[in-house]
Order: structure tokens, then sequence, then C-alpha cells
């Protein structure tokens, strides 16, 4: 799950990572409300989840309660690259001396936690990245050891950090490495990490990807979930604990297993239809699971066909074909079903399809996924 | 032969009496591997269909002289399930558990590489795996996992994704092809086995003549296999990646399955895999019809 930048500050500060004072706003008038509280000037900043909000007029700073109103009332609502701005964050804005980059992440080929620091930070990051890649120091830290001060340290001696933030920097990185172990973050980065002319260091912005298979130990969460940016589809599927994702074919999409369900995705496309979705109903699927799937499913309006792709394993083929059935007797499906069944019990379940009397207009059964995949693109054509 | 387990791997169940341990132990043992006992703390001296479990892995391993784990625990217990096999001497660990958070995956995986050298953890979040005719551990249907046959040429099958080795085996099964071992090694961002580690198995391998790996969007574990084939693998593959048509930067299900930034597509997986030649199919159907010329021309 990805924060908004406001929520990553926020997150940030748990940790003692030192954030400017500011506060979120949905309103105008909430605005100007932490504008003065926080003390002017103030930047005004757009919260979505897209780069270039600044190009896009969706940063500006502000010099008193006028300057203000006038750019939240123009930022709020502002359509940037198709996010439309529901809330600003406004903070006091920090004279910078210096810009530098720092992130931990996951380095997967190694196995290991990665730092990235760099004393050239700002918006051009990935340019420095490609033009000078050893600009950006790399540091592969033990999850076992996890990060010492003292390396903290020399990782920003070797990044070329100047003396007189060398501290400041260092302190930060363990900071923000706590913020990515304990906080289980996927990602934790700062961009730009600033150096003050009063010779403080401090996160200019923030961003932070959580992983959401720690959220159990992690209640604090649930605010973060509540803002996520999900269409109509995407937020039904999660109301029936469904994984989702929205896409804009016209051939809908239920499988079992997120490998099977993107191997749909493609077989789909190589016979020349496009998908509507990705939807992994997961193992021992029954009728309710199913029924939910087709629900969702139903709910997009591009859907012209059902591809329902089941391989079964822990899945058993007669319970998915009983929630087929189940399913249909709840919900009036805008489109047809086609359906290829295979592994664990399949037989049976295509003998209860069969014995179901549905007539061939809304579900017919392919032996293989190639022969699905083309019946349900045909059918999706109109043919 | 047959790559990590055969038929004198005796296996325990941590989670037997739990409801998806129950189910696919049971099934395991039925299949014929031999489910030796059980772990479920406080249980102990109980039994579940006349199989024995045991308080810790310690008391299992002791009484019955298991070298194989078979995990099916909750996400919050699963890292100190697989830390205390490995401390009870357990030899080769099979976790299926979906949802253990990446850093509890990251600190496990560096704490066995340290500590426990000699012990190879499977998984997390894999379907597990079978030779079959041998040993199965974990959730695969055994029945669809056509068995080896001798005097004829064998695949051993690597998957990252669950269905996928299914649909792996399927695609063989329909050609009457036998299979010498099938590894699930999951889709975590920190599996504990990886496509590399079985390859270099199958490669020495005498029954496995030929190979399938299925991979899927995201990471770099295929460019890293494709590296490794080029410069050790000399029995002929077919591969298959899945998530050609996925959108960048859309997290499918699998923590693994995600692209960014241009690396980890599928068209670049593909293009490394051919250049260590290795014949990629566009669909796992394809790939089994690509294995069956393959197995055709060196039989």
């Amino acid at each position: 799950m990805d924060l908004f930048e406001y929520q990553g500050k926020q997150y940030f500060a748990r940790f003692d990572i030192p954030v400017s004072p500011g506060g979120a706003a949905d309103t105008v008038d909430e605005a100007v409300k932490v504008a003065d509280a926080s003390g002017y000037p103030v930047v005004v900043k757009a919260q979505v989840q897209v780069g270039g909000r600044g190009k896009a007029g969706g940063i500006k700073l502000a010099n008193n309660a006028e300057e203000t109103r006038f750019h939240a009332n123009n930022i709020l609502g502002m359509d940037i690259k198709g996010h439309v701005v529901k809330r600003v964050w406004v903070e006091n804005a920090s004279d910078i001396d210096e810009e530098y980059y720092a992130s931990f992440t996951l380095d997967r080929a190694a196995k290991k936690h990665l730092l990235m620091l760099s004393a050239q930070g700002g918006v051009e990051i990935e340019e420095v990245a490609e033009k000078d890649p050893d600009a950006i120091i790399k540091l592969h830290i033990d999850p076992v050891d996890g990060l010492s001060a003292a390396a903290a340290h020399k990782a920003a001696v070797e990044a070329k950090i100047p003396a007189k933030a060398l501290d400041g920097v260092a302190k930060i990185l363990v900071q923000l490495y706590r913020c990515f172990t304990e906080g289980d973050c996927d990602l934790a980065e700062i961009n730009p990490l600033i150096l003050k002319p009063t010779g403080e260091v401090h996160a200019l912005d923030a961003k932070v990807s959580l992983d959401d298979n720690a959220g159990f130990r992690h209640p604090e969460w649930a605010e973060y979930r509540a803002t996520e940016e999900l269409d109509a589809r995407e937020q039904l599927a999660r109301t029936h604990g469904l994984q989702y994702i929205g896409l804009d074919g016209t051939v809908g999409i239920i499988a079992n297993g997120a490998g099977l369900a993107m191997s749909t995705l493609d077989v789909v496309n190589q016979v020349g239809g496009t998908a509507a979705n990705f939807l992994d109903i997961g193992g021992g699927a029954n009728a309710d699971v199913m029924a939910a799937a087709l629900e969702v499913i139903n709910f997009d309006d591009k859907v012209t066909s059902i591809f329902i792709n089941i391989f079964g394993g822990i899945t058993r083929g007669e319970e998915v074909a009983k929630g087929i059935v189940e399913a249909l007797s709840r919900v009036t499906l805008k489109a047809p079903i086609v359906i290829r069944l295979d592994g664990t019990n399949a037989e049976e379940g295509r003998k209860i399809l069969a014995d179901a009397g549905i007539p061939e207009s809304t579900l017919i059964s392919k032996p293989t996924m190639l022969e699905a995949a083309h019946a349900a693109v045909a059918l999706s054509k109109g043919k | 032969m047959a790559i990590f387990v055969n038929q004198s791997t005796k296996v325990i169940v941590q989670g037997l009496t739990g409801g998806q341990g129950k189910y696919h132990g049971l099934r395991n043992k039925a299949y014929g591997t031999q489910v030796v006992g059980g772990v479920t703390p406080g249980k102990g001296g109980t039994d579940v269909e006349g199989i024995p479990v045991f308080n810790s892995v310690a008391e299992a391993v002791a009484a019955t002289g298991a070298d194989a784990s078979f995990i099916a625990v909750p996400p919050k217990a699963a890292s100190a399930a697989i830390l205390e096999a490995a401390a009870a001497g357990i030899a080769f660990i099979v976790c299926i558990t979906e949802g253990i958070p990446a850093q509890d995956e990251a600190k496990v995986f560096n704490t066995l590489i340290r500590d426990y050298p000699k012990t190879r953890l499977l998984g997390p979040n894999c379907p597990g795996i079978i030779s079959p005719g041998k040993c199965n551990i974990g959730i695969t249907a055994g029945e669809i996992a056509e068995l080896p046959k001798a005097g004829k040429k064998n695949v051993g099958i690597v998957s990252r994704s669950g269905t996928l080795t299914y649909q792996a085996l399927y695609e063989l099964k329909q050609r009457g092809i036998g299979v010498s071992t099938c590894v699930g090694i999951g889709g975590d961002p920190v599996p504990g086995t990886n496509f590399i580690d079985c390859l270099r198995e199958f490669q020495n391998d005498p029954e496995t003549d030929a190979i399938i790996m299925i991979g899927e969007i995201g990471g770099s574990a295929e460019e890293e296999a494709a590296e490794f084939i080029k410069a050790n693998v000399t029995k002929p593959m077919s591969a298959y990646i899945a998530g050609v048509t996925a959108p960048a930067g859309k997290k499918m299900g699998h923590a693994g399955a995600i692209v960014s930034g241009g690396k980890g597509t599928a068209q670049g997986k593909m293009e490394a895999l051919r250049a260590a030649g290795v014949k990629v199919g566009l669909n796992p159907t394809e790939a089994g019809d690509l294995m069956a010329e393959i197995i055709k021309s060196i039989s």
C-alpha cells in the first residue's frame, strides 16, 4: 500500500524523523487554519499518488493567509494526470541549502536490505542515477545485524555528504532504517533530504510503501487503507476480500492463483482480446467467493464476456461448479461465461454444470485454456 | 533419483492439527510420502489419524528420525516455526504459508544462511515439491503428476507460481511425459530456494533429462537464472513467463510480481532466457508443446 506524502510524513514522525510543521486539509478554510498554525511562508502541496505534481501546478508557495486561500482553492479539485486532488498538505516552507537523497528497500537479488544515498538529491535523482550512477552509493545491510550508527556515518561519508551535514544525515538514516524495518515498509524514501541554513537536516518529502502482509501487527494502518485510491470496482472487490485489479478491456477474468490469473490475461491478449480485470479468487474458493467474484465482474459495464479459468489444486472442481450454479441464481449476469475447469475433481465439476440446465447463451465449457480464451474473446466481440 | 526429496525422505508436519496441515498432511501421506509425525505445541502425545503429534520439532526428530518438515501454520507463527525446524536439524523445510511479512522473510533467510547453512528452505508461499511416485510435500494434487519412466526421457519442473505449477504438470501429463521432480519455489520476495538452486540440482540429477521453468514478472530471478543457464545448464529447457500483459506498477497478488521502472518485465525475462538457449512459449500450453518437441529430439 502506497502512502500519500502527508501520511508518509506522519509515519516518519512516529520514528522521530524530522519533518516540517504542517497538516492535511480537505477544504480551503482548513488549509488556511493549518497555514496559520505552521507559520508563513507555507507550501501548499497537492496530495496525489502520481509524479510531476509540481510541474502541473500542484505545489505552490504562499506568504500569507490570502495567498494560501488562493492556491488551496486552485489546487483542491485539480486534475493531475487523471488524479483529482481531494486533499492538500500545508507546511511551513523550509530554506534549503542543499538537497540529498536517501532510501531503504529490499534488494531481492541480494536478499539484503539496501540503502541508497546521494549528496545530489532533488527532482533530478533519476537523471543522476542514469548519468552519474557513482553519485549514488549503495550499501547492503544484513537484516539480522541491522544498521549501526557507525555504519550509517560511514555511508554518509562515502556518499560525499558535506561535513556539516554528516551527523544529521547519519542520525536520520538510522531513524529511517527503523521506520523501514519496524514500520514494515517495502520502501522508505526521502527526496529531498535537506540541509537548512541553520545546519539542521530534515525530510522535505516522504515516499512510503507499506508491506500489506504485515498489516496484522499495525492496527494504525487502518486509516491509510481508508484513503487508498481505488476505483469503484476495486472498492467493491475489497469489500468481498477479493484480489482484484481493474483494467480497461472487455473480457472479465476470474482465475484461481495469481500466476494463473496473470497467465489468463496473457492468453486472452494473445488471441486478440483485452482483459477487463485481474481477479484471483485464491485457493479453496466456495460458492460465496464465486458469487462475489461474478458480482464484481458484473458491476463493470465494459465487460462483454467472462472467462473463468480454474485449475484445481486446493480448489476442488465440484465446489467451483456449485459456486457458479449458486451464483447464477443470485446474480443476473450481463455477459456470457466461458469456463475452463481442470485439476482436482474437474470431471465432477463439469457434470454439475452440465446437469444444472444452464443455457449455452449463459455458460459454455471448453477443455483447454487456449480454446476457452478463443471462445471468450469471440463472445466479447459479439461473435 | 529425484532432487531434494525421494522415497526415503521422512516428513513431519508443523501444524498437523490445524485445518490446512491436517488436510494436506494426510493427502501427502495417502500419496505414499513417509509422514512420520506432527508438531503442535501443547498437543504432544495425541495423534492425527495415527500420526503421532509432538510438542516440539526437536522431540519429533528424536522420536522419528525425520529429515524434512512441512510447515502449514499462520503467517504470525511461520518464521518461528522455520527457525525451530532448522535448529532441530531438519535438512529440508517446505513452508506453504502465504502472507509472511517481507521483513520477517529477509531475517529468516539470512539467519538460515548464517546459523544453519545445511538447512534448505522451500517457500514460503509455495505449493511444495513432488517427486512423482516417491514423495509429495505440500498442496499439489499428486494425481496430476506423471510418473517418471525408466528408459524414457523425464522432465524436471521449477515454477514460481502455484497454479501454474499444476498447469505445467498437467501439460506434461497430457503428453505422457514423465516428471522427475516438480518444485514450486513460491512468489514471495525472498524465497528460501530460488531457480538457480533447482537448476543446479536438475543439471546434476541423472533422472532429469530436460527442464521446464515457469517464471513471472517482477524481480530479477529469471534474469539471474538465465545467466546461470548460459554458463552451467547443458540439459535442454523450455520456459514460460506469466504477466506479459500485466500493466506496469500494478501488484498482482504475489508480493513478488510487481513491475517497476522497466525492470522485471516479461519481455526482458523472455529475451534473457532465449539468449541462454531456452525455448520460450507464450503460454503454458506452448511451453508444453516446446518441451514435447525437445523430448522427441533427444529420445
